[in-house]
């Protein structure tokens, strides 16, 4: 029995969705279609560095950048809250965690922009107590808060399954040898997570920075990311090209930030999600 | 000379309303190496860790120095520890593991420098500064945690089954070594284990335990000479435990007999444990024995033999450098100082 044909199958997946699909967008993205036939061309990378393309990939890396800092600051005192309860409490509270995550990821999102609205459940409770706000939705910050309700969990879980690793009689050391439990966080719990906050910002930072559904229902028609733009290329002005060009460009850019966040992740101590 | 450095006064807790310590006394003086010795679950980790700080009792007091201390936190308490699975920081270097603890106190980088080297030294672990903690074996591991909890110079080092994971050999080198080093250092140690070879051969007092509660306090000649109740004779070293009737002073009755001993002062008639060491049996010809007997089984054991011998009912172990055949007969002698006898530990 040849054990390698058990390898087939996983292959020809490999080909198909993953090789074939790459292939494509590279092959788009340099040949060029005109009354001559197909010739090779970077033109459609020359526009990737326009002014005004380029605004939007710096916003993009902006807002994910902040998107991927509150999920971080957020998310690494719930992981830590996780991972320190007993176990029966424990389960229920990763329960609860994961329940908003079993509901369609658009229907959560509409579910904000009905709490954001002119006249919606935010804004009529802030009038009942006379403070009158400015539009919440449609601003960037309505997009930097969907992303963070969107991507949390995927923070909080990689962090939280590395915390709960972490051998307890090495924190009780750190203690013993004088450590406050301010430095035991700082100089033992923080370090020896560091693989579960790697992971996590990899998790929130990628799809942070690639999403267009969450920019076009919060930020509103003229809110433009990286992603809207792709999503415009393919779908209304079909320049495929030029899409294909940009794909490019966030896919090295993804590349080059996840191979600094893999620095910290030594082998076999990841978040278990890579 | 006896200076008193930890009082523990009437320590009780309990987990989840199953109580695991019952009104510890215990005094431990300056120097001294005190071991806790018992069955497992017998609440000698848990004392060790009141000790520490990391538990803190349900009623009763810790007293060190002549202070209470009853909640104060670990990391204001001026003793370490050596943890059972070592407990070192992986994220760390050798040197950075060892140098935790003094750089928390904020000691001058030169002073650490040479009192890393030092220590180092003190368990032969010398030129490994920059090794990974990964790199390292288990018996390596092992001195590096020494290391770290000595080189802030406690004055009470917690040492919780520090040799537990380690094979034989190395066991025995590190039980001569720590020995060593507690004497050149003139610490306090007290040392948790199960092991009772390994409490005989290092400690200067020890403390069996059972049940959460002190069955005996003494050094380990008295311990294994003069064992209060049968559970210590039984647990420090091996023993017959017959049941037996004290007559009167100084005449008891076991296994269908009387005998000479040497204690006195029980109700006439009273039922007692009669505690014979294996060792304490001599083997002679059947007709010079007090008790006759036929030979069981026998199991070599390196520096003796074990044998079992069936005489009147009872099954006695002997031990002894002179084999006999299974199914010979022999005869059994004691002398009456080797013949103990303790109160019935009576069931709650």
């Amino acid at each position: 029995m040849k054990k390698h044909l058990l390898a087939y199958p996983y292959g020809l997946w490999i080909v198909i969705f993953t090789i074939i699909p790459l292939a494509l967008i590279v092959f788009y993205s340099v040949f060029t279609t005109d009354a001559a036939g197909i010739h090779f061309t970077l033109e459609h990378f020359k526009r990737v560095f326009e002014p005004i393309y380029l605004s939007v990939f710096l916003r993009s890396m902006k807002i994910a950048a902040i998107s991927t800092i509150v999920c971080l600051l957020l998310g690494y005192p719930m992981a830590m809250i996780l991972a320190g309860k007993n176990l029966s409490k424990k389960s229920i509270l990763v329960v609860l965690f994961v329940i908003p995550m079993w509901m369609n990821f658009l229907a959560r999102t509409y579910a904000w922009m009905t709490l954001l609205e002119k006249n919606g459940l935010i804004a009529a409770a802030l009038g009942f107590f006379g403070i009158s706000v400015p539009s919440l939705l449609y601003t960037e910050n309505a997009v930097i808060l969907g992303m963070v309700y969107n991507f949390l969990p995927f923070m909080v879980l990689p962090i939280y399954s590395v915390l709960v690793k972490i051998d307890k009689a090495v924190l009780e050391a750190a203690e013993d040898l004088g450590a406050p439990p301010m430095t035991v966080f700082r100089r033992v719990i923080f370090p020896l997570s560091l693989p579960g906050v790697s992971s996590g910002v990899i998790m929130v930072f990628m799809p942070a920075l690639t999403t267009f559904v969450i920019s076009r229902l919060l930020g509103g028609a003229h809110f433009t990311l990286i992603g809207n733009l792709i999503e415009q290329q393919f779908l209304t002005t079909r320049d495929w090209g030029f899409g294909a060009a940009l794909s490019v460009v966030l896919m090295l850019m993804i590349m080059f930030s996840m191979g600094i966040a893999m620095r910290y992740e030594k082998e076999n101590e990841g978040g278990g999600l890579w | 000379m006896y200076e008193e450095i930890i009082r523990l006064v009437n320590v009780s807790k309990s987990f989840n309303e199953q109580q695991v310590l019952q009104d510890i006394n215990l005094s431990i003086s300056r120097n001294e190496f005190v071991t806790l010795l018992g069955p497992s679950g017998c609440g000698k980790t848990t004392t060790l860790r009141i000790i520490g700080g990391f538990e803190i009792s349900d009623t009763g007091d810790v007293i060190f120095e002549g202070k209470k201390i009853n909640n104060l936190p670990p990391y204001k308490r001026k003793l370490n520890t050596v943890f059972q699975r070592y407990a070192l920081f992986t994220h760390m270097d050798v040197y950075e593991n060892i140098a935790f603890g003094l750089k928390i106190k904020k000691m001058d980088s030169k002073d650490i420098d040479r009192k890393v080297k030092e220590v180092l030294k003190l368990v032969n672990l010398s030129g490994y500064e920059t090794r990974d903690i990964d790199s390292l074996s288990g018996g390596q591991q092992q001195r590096i945690a020494i290391a770290r909890a000595l080189v802030n110079e406690p004055q009470v080092l917690l040492l919780d089954e520090p040799l537990g994971a380690l094979d034989l050999k190395l066991r025995k080198d590190m039980q001569l070594e720590l020995k060593k080093i507690q004497q050149s250092l003139g610490i306090t140690f007290i040392y948790v284990t199960h092991d009772q070879e390994e409490a005989l051969t290092m400690s200067d007092t020890i403390v069996v335990m059972n049940d959460g509660k002190i069955q005996q306090i003494g050094a380990p000649q008295d311990i294994y000479n003069e064992p209060v109740n049968a559970f210590v004779a039984d647990f420090i070293g091996e023993s017959n435990i017959i049941d037996g009737v004290m007559v009167k002073d100084y005449y008891v009755e076991f296994a269908e007999g009387g005998f000479e001993c040497v204690d006195k002062g029980f109700q006439p008639n009273e039922k007692v444990d009669v505690v014979i060491r294996p060792e304490d049996i001599k083997l002679v010809p059947v007709d010079q024995g007090m008790i006759e007997g036929v030979v069981e089984s026998v199991i070599f054991k390196g520096v003796h033999y074990e044998m079992l011998i069936n005489a009147r009912g009872l099954r006695w172990m002997v031990h002894s450098t002179m084999m006999e055949p299974v199914n010979t007969k022999v005869g059994m002698n004691v002398i009456p100082y080797d013949i103990h006898i303790m109160k019935k530990v009576i069931a709650e």
